[in-house]
């Protein structure tokens, strides 16, 4: 069911934009290319979907399907139902890690992603020390230390764009808030794609091998070990993974919000709490919602284009907090 | 498995406790912990060497004031601490030493209800007891359903199974987190003080469930708890610890003495013997 709204949104995302094609003749598009039929294609459908919106709405559904994998499983790390890699700073770490390859490394493959990922790993291992009182990893610290490392390293974001010009760095709002809209850094976009999902697909498949463990550590981390579960092993398996997932994230599209808080809270109360259930199903959701938040992003002002954690902030922060309010309750 | 843990056996509830030539199910040697903040400070708090045994179908209770050392023993028990000295072995096999699924599919421990992150379901919760016999990535099998089933009967649970956890009363959640313990199907059953938020019909009715699992399926259980009487009238042992020091070791007449309890409890105390043998104790008046 979930497959079959992604698909539509897609079609819906492809049918949108400054140049006319209808919804036929995406489909018959869609399929003569999947089918190798490239030369009954008019070379402007060709041009318009397979050149221009579907690398963007793959790289929509890659982002969405990572960030909401990451926000679920830092979620269930730090068992803080709040946890998501935008508001605990991760994003802002990876996005300074990624700055810094493409300040020291502009052109190697893959270091923009290794460097977002070192970047989102050293984030969350500050945030976890800063947040714990007493021993005990308190809610509300971790998500005050999360704040405060976001806007740290926002500031720092903001400095070296300041200060480092001429390099390839994109813009400031990128790193900030999130955007689709930059074109790919190489030109062979399919070999690029692979590579990302290739990632994204081995990251989000250890995280999902630990779902039945997360469940049990969802409950009480000294329960779970009396259940059996290796708490230490799991916690570290999945620190790593969303860390890069949230890298992978971030390297290709800016720090865009509340997507992994989002998703996974809205998948629960679809689908329930089982985490075997939820990674999957929050893997579509955050495609689905990041796909059509990009294209509302590029359509609601066209012809000019929001960035999409702009759109992906409107929905979000309200539901964070109403989210907050219930559980103060 | 083994020998007939979780299994409706349709044996008959026997008063005495049953003993057996084979090896105690549960085996305390000289196992003491000490505790320190980091490795350079004094030890915090210790549990000096304690020795018990216990068999099957036999209910221990650990006695003793706040911080005597009752929950530290029973993580020693659970294995989930490592002694520093001393052993506790279960069926013959030391418990710190056992890898962490077959610890659990022997050992259930029941600790005093932690906060649940996300709504669960009742059953949902049961059926976590059976993830130390689970295979990775797979749902539960039918046979797991069925053990799950059968160990929310035997706490008199079925028609909770589908409300929410955080739904239930006080003696409802006890009932369901015993039920979760007996889905492992462990030999030794560890409580930490499972009395302390249900009402007085709840404790009687927990203790005797727990009598009845230990006399009908052969489990160990090993029960913390602050209700002198109660642990008088359904455990076969006391182990009665003080300032981290195990005092008396025996069944309930052999440790209910006057002089001990009040050192104990720092309270002026009265023991009697009722009829059916066993200790009653009551708080001395001051006139």
């Amino acid at each position: 069911m979930l497959f079959a709204l992604l698909f539509v949104v897609v079609v819906i995302s492809l049918r949108m934009g400054t140049y006319p094609i209808s919804v036929s003749e995406i489909v018959m598009t869609l399929f003569r290319g999947a089918f190798g039929h490239r030369d009954e294609i008019p070379s402007e459908f060709w041009l318009v979907v397979f050149g221009l919106r579907l690398p963007r709405i793959a790289l929509g559904i890659l982002v969405g399907a990572a960030l909401s994998v990451a926000g679920a499983g830092f979620q269930a790390l730090l068992r803080n139902p709040l946890a998501d890699p935008y508001v605990l700073g991760v994003s802002s770490g990876a996005a300074l890690g990624a700055i810094l390859s493409l300040t020291f490394a502009p052109h190697v493959p893959g270091v923009i992603q290794l460097a977002a990922f070192i970047g989102a790993a050293a984030t969350i291992a500050s945030v976890y020390f800063l947040g714990r009182r007493g021993g005990q990893l308190d809610s509300a610290t971790l998500l005050l230390a999360g704040i405060v490392a976001a806007s740290f390293l926002s500031a720092m974001i903001m400095f070296l764009m300041t200060t480092l010009s001429g390099h390839e760095l994109r813009g400031m709002a990128f790193w900030l808030m999130g955007d689709l809209s930059t074109p790919p850094p190489t030109p062979n976009v399919l070999e690029w794609l692979l590579f990302l999902f290739g990632v994204f697909a081995v990251a989000a498949g250890m995280i999902y091998a630990t779902t039945s463990d997360l469940n049990l550590i969802l409950t009480g981390e000294e329960e779970a070990r009396h259940l059996g579960v290796n708490v230490r092993r799991v916690k570290l398996v999945v620190y790593i993974s969303a860390s890069v997932l949230t890298g992978l994230a971030v390297s290709v599209s800016g720090s865009i919000g509340y997507v992994g808080l989002l998703v996974p809270h809205v998948m629960r109360m679809i689908f329930g709490t089982d985490y075997r259930l939820l990674i999957p199903t929050s893997a579509i959701g955050g495609a689905i919602a990041i796909v059509l938040a990009d294209t509302l992003a590029r359509t609601v002002v066209a012809p000019t284009e929001l960035p999409v954690g702009a759109m992906t902030a409107l929905a979000g922060a309200p539901v964070f907090i109403y989210l907050m309010r219930r559980r103060v309750r | 498995m083994s020998a007939g843990a979780g299994n409706n056996s349709s044996m008959v509830s026997q008063p005495i406790p049953f003993r057996e030539a084979a090896p105690p199910r549960l085996k305390a040697e000289q196992v003491s912990y000490a505790y320190s903040a980091t490795d350079r400070s004094a030890p915090k708090f210790t549990l000096g060497p304690t020795t018990f045994e216990a068999q099957h179908r036999e209910i221990v209770a650990i006695l003793g004031p706040n911080a005597s050392g009752k929950s530290t023993l029973l993580r020693l028990l659970a294995g989930l601490i490592k002694p520093l000295s001393g052993r506790v072995e279960v069926d013959g096999v030391e418990a710190s030493e056992l890898d962490l699924r077959m610890r659990a599919q022997r050992i259930a421990l029941v600790q005093q209800e932690s906060e649940l992150l996300f709504p669960l379901r009742v059953w949902e919760y049961v059926l976590q007891g059976r993830y130390p016999y689970g295979k990775r990535l797979r749902f539960e099998s039918d046979e797991d359903c069925l053990l799950a089933a059968n160990a929310l009967a035997q706490v008199g649970a079925d028609e909770l199974r589908d409300r929410w956890m955080d739904q239930l009363s006080g003696g409802e959640k006890q009932r369901v987190i015993l039920a979760r313990a007996l889905s492992q199907q462990p030999s030794l059953l560890l409580l930490d003080e499972p009395t302390q938020h249900l009402d007085i019909g709840g404790k009687v009715e927990l203790l005797r469930r727990l009598r009845r699992l230990a006399d009908e399926n052969r489990y160990t259980v090993v029960v913390v708890t602050h209700e002198l009487n109660l642990a008088a009238e359904f455990s076969d042992r006391i182990v009665l610890l003080h300032k981290g020091k195990c005092l008396r070791v025996g069944s309930p007449a052999e440790v209910y003495e006057r002089e001990v309890l009040e050192e104990v409890f720092e309270a002026p105390l009265e023991v009697e013997t009722r009829p059916s043998g066993r200790p009653r104790v009551i708080v001395r008046s001051s006139h």
